[in-house]
């Protein structure tokens, strides 16, 4: 009886210091993520002169200088076009071959379905230093170098597992008696996935679609070892911006990071539903 | 017209066979149960017919066509599924039509049948509505709605009232009972709850660890059950089983009582009698008295029989006490008779 009536005193304190260590972990690792955006943006934001002065001002005077110069700054429209052309094919590649295998995954008993689904994770095991270079050396041989669908294609390995995985979890959400119930209403397989898996998982679809686009709009090691004359923004900013002042390598980072973050801000439900979180 | 015969179907998943040879003919516009504990393969059986499940082996026929080898849509049936399966990004009334579209029905016909259906369910005022929107009665209504549309020459139903509570499932079972005789389709209904197969079905399957066990019209599955299992499984509480020894060609003492009983070889079979199929008297089984329970219309005592369990139910001003003697007597012409080694009715 006293170990009850001791732990039932001691449990407000002991949840009064969770708290308390909850909110204090919770800041760290806010401003953990959110510091360097803030400094990123301020300083985009504000004109060169301002950039290196100190003490820093808490809001940015929406100076557009650096922004502008940034932007017509030679070859980065090009680096841009190149960037969006890389991930969208990425983007429909990954979905094009994702989908299916989700699907698959979610619908079929098939042998070696468990070895398949870890072979899909392993692909993420090597790290892709390793690879770039026999990588390099093939797409010099096939003429793939320096082309978008060939940096496509290394992108679409990085973002494949997660197109299938995203996939997976969407199509086994879909109660399968759905998918029968059309059929006995006159549909076949391919008809039945139109008219009522396709509904229902097309938002899930572009999430896992915006996703692989982000994948490919972030990556840098492929795309600087890959391409010389059709650079991508991050290899172009990577190989121009090194020697650039640093106003001008706020403005690119900006341009870089801030699309990435509102399209995975816009996705972010079935992102959580892949790793099994649920949010609401 | 459409009469449904199963002929030698079995199914194997890997190494567990689910269905031994089921051989089963339901006639046009029969009202056919398949009922069985789960796992059974009442389920597996009802989704053969459906095309969702392809036999091992056999053949299924409906409407003197086999639609073994046809996908689901050529077979001319509709389904109702446990979870009502309603499409969730389709309002109520495209759920209903959704059938009808694909049969490229013309707007006006489509417009007809779905009113037609939604009046006969009760679910002419939401239409409108998503299945977010229902509750699960209503979607219950919503899914027969959907297959009656079709106005398909099978139906077939798997544990359609499971998912509801119980006095909406009482009201529905009632309407469809209603709903589907009218409509003269031929139905199979796929339960685990024994009311609901007596007081649906024209003809029950009993099913068992993949066979069918019986196949009767429902009293005379629960009055002459064909094995041991149909008599422990139908009827609540269930029969009760005394081992009985011969005493001479066609005599046999059960718990201390000679009756007459079948001629047969074996020195020992199996006596049974439903519980409100004795009387409590001077002579019978000797029984004493473990539990006796109330419930109003009848009194259920639970008393011990050469080591068993006997149940009875008797007329609840009886004076019955734990600990009292009872001589109970069974209805002569209500005694069955097993063969403790095949199970089966002697």
């Amino acid at each position: 009886m006293s170990t009850v009536a001791e732990l039932s005193i001691a449990a407000p304190e002991a949840r009064k210091a969770g708290n308390w260590l909850l909110v204090a972990t919770v800041i760290l690792l806010c401003v953990w993520v959110l510091l360097p955006i803030y400094l990123l943006i301020v300083n985009a934001l504000s004109s060169p002169e301002q950039v290196t002065a100190f003490p820093k001002r808490f809001f940015p005077s929406f100076d557009f200088g650096s922004l502008s110069f940034f932007i017509n700054f030679a070859g980065v429209a090009k680096a841009l076009w190149n960037s969006v052309l890389v991930a969208t094919l990425t983007m429909l590649l990954s979905i094009g071959f994702g989908a299916p295998a989700g699907y698959a995954l979610s619908r079929f008993d098939f042998p070696g379905k468990e070895t398949f689904r870890f072979l899909v994770l392993m692909t993420r095991a090597f790290p892709l230093p390793l690879l770039a270079l026999p990588l390099a050396v093939m797409f010099i041989r096939t003429g793939l170098d320096d082309t978008a669908i060939g940096l496509a294609l290394v992108h679409t390995t990085l973002a494949l597992p997660f197109a299938v995985l995203i996939t997976f979890s969407l199509f086994s959400g879909i109660p399968v008696e759905l998918e029968e119930a059309a059929w006995t209403l006159g549909c076949t397989r391919l008809q039945a996935f139109r008219k009522v898996i396709l509904p229902l998982a097309l938002p899930g679809i572009a999430a896992s679609a915006v996703f692989a686009f982000t994948i490919s709009w972030n990556e840098v090691f492929a795309a600087a070892v890959l391409t010389i004359e059709n650079r991508t923004l991050t290899a172009f900013l990577l190989q121009s911006l090194g020697e650039s002042p640093l106003y001008l390598k706020f403005a690119g980072g900006a341009a870089l990071v801030i699309p990435a973050l509102i399209f995975i801000f816009a996705v972010r439900k079935y992102l959580f539903a892949m790793w099994g979180i649920a949010n609401r | 017209m459409a009469e449904i015969v199963i002929k030698q179907v079995a199914k194997r998943f890997g190494g567990f066979t689910a269905l031994h040879s089921i051989d089963l003919t339901i006639t046009d516009q029969e009202f056919m149960v398949l009922l069985g504990a789960s796992g059974c393969g009442k389920t597996t059986l009802l989704r053969i017919v459906a095309g969702l499940e392809t036999p091992s082996q056999g053949e299924v026929w409906i409407g003197g066509r086999r639609v073994d080898h046809l996908p689901p849509r050529d077979r001319g049936i509709a389904m109702v599924f446990q979870n009502y399966a309603v499409f969730p990004h389709l309002t109520v009334f495209e759920n209903i039509a959704f059938g009808l579209r694909m049969k490229k029905l013309p707007q006006q016909e489509v417009d007809g049948r779905v009113n037609r259906t939604a009046e006969l369910m009760h679910i002419e005022q939401l239409l409108k509505r998503y299945s977010g929107q229902l509750s699960g009665g209503q979607r219950q209504r919503v899914a027969v709605a959907r297959a009656l549309a079709m106005e398909p020459d099978v139906i077939l139903m798997d544990e359609p009232l499971s998912n509801l509570d119980a006095l909406l499932r009482l009201e529905m079972r009632a309407e469809l009972k209603g709903v589907l005789a009218a409509s003269k389709t031929t139905t199979i209904y796929v339960t685990h709850d024994q009311v609901e197969a007596m007081s649906l079905a024209d003809r029950i399957a009993v099913m068992h660890q993949g066979r069918i066990v019986q196949a009767a019209s429902p009293v005379e599955v629960y009055r002459n059950p064909a094995a041991r299992f149909v008599g422990s499984f139908i009827g609540n509480p269930p029969m009760n089983f005394i081992p009985a020894t011969k005493t001479a060609n066609g005599s046999w003492t059960v718990a201390g009582l000679t009756l007459p009983g079948p001629k047969s070889d074996k020195q020992t079979i199996e006596f049974a009698i439903r519980p409100e199929d004795v009387d409590a008297g001077n002579e019978g089984i000797n029984a004493t008295v473990r539990v006796v329970e109330p419930l109003g219309p009848h009194t259920l005592v639970t008393c011990d029989v050469e080591g068993g369990l006997f149940r009875a139910i008797l007329e609840s001003n009886a004076a019955v006490a734990v600990g009292d003697h009872l001589r109970l007597a069974p209805k002569p012409d209500r005694i069955r008779w097993f063969d403790p080694e095949t199970t089966n009715a002697l």
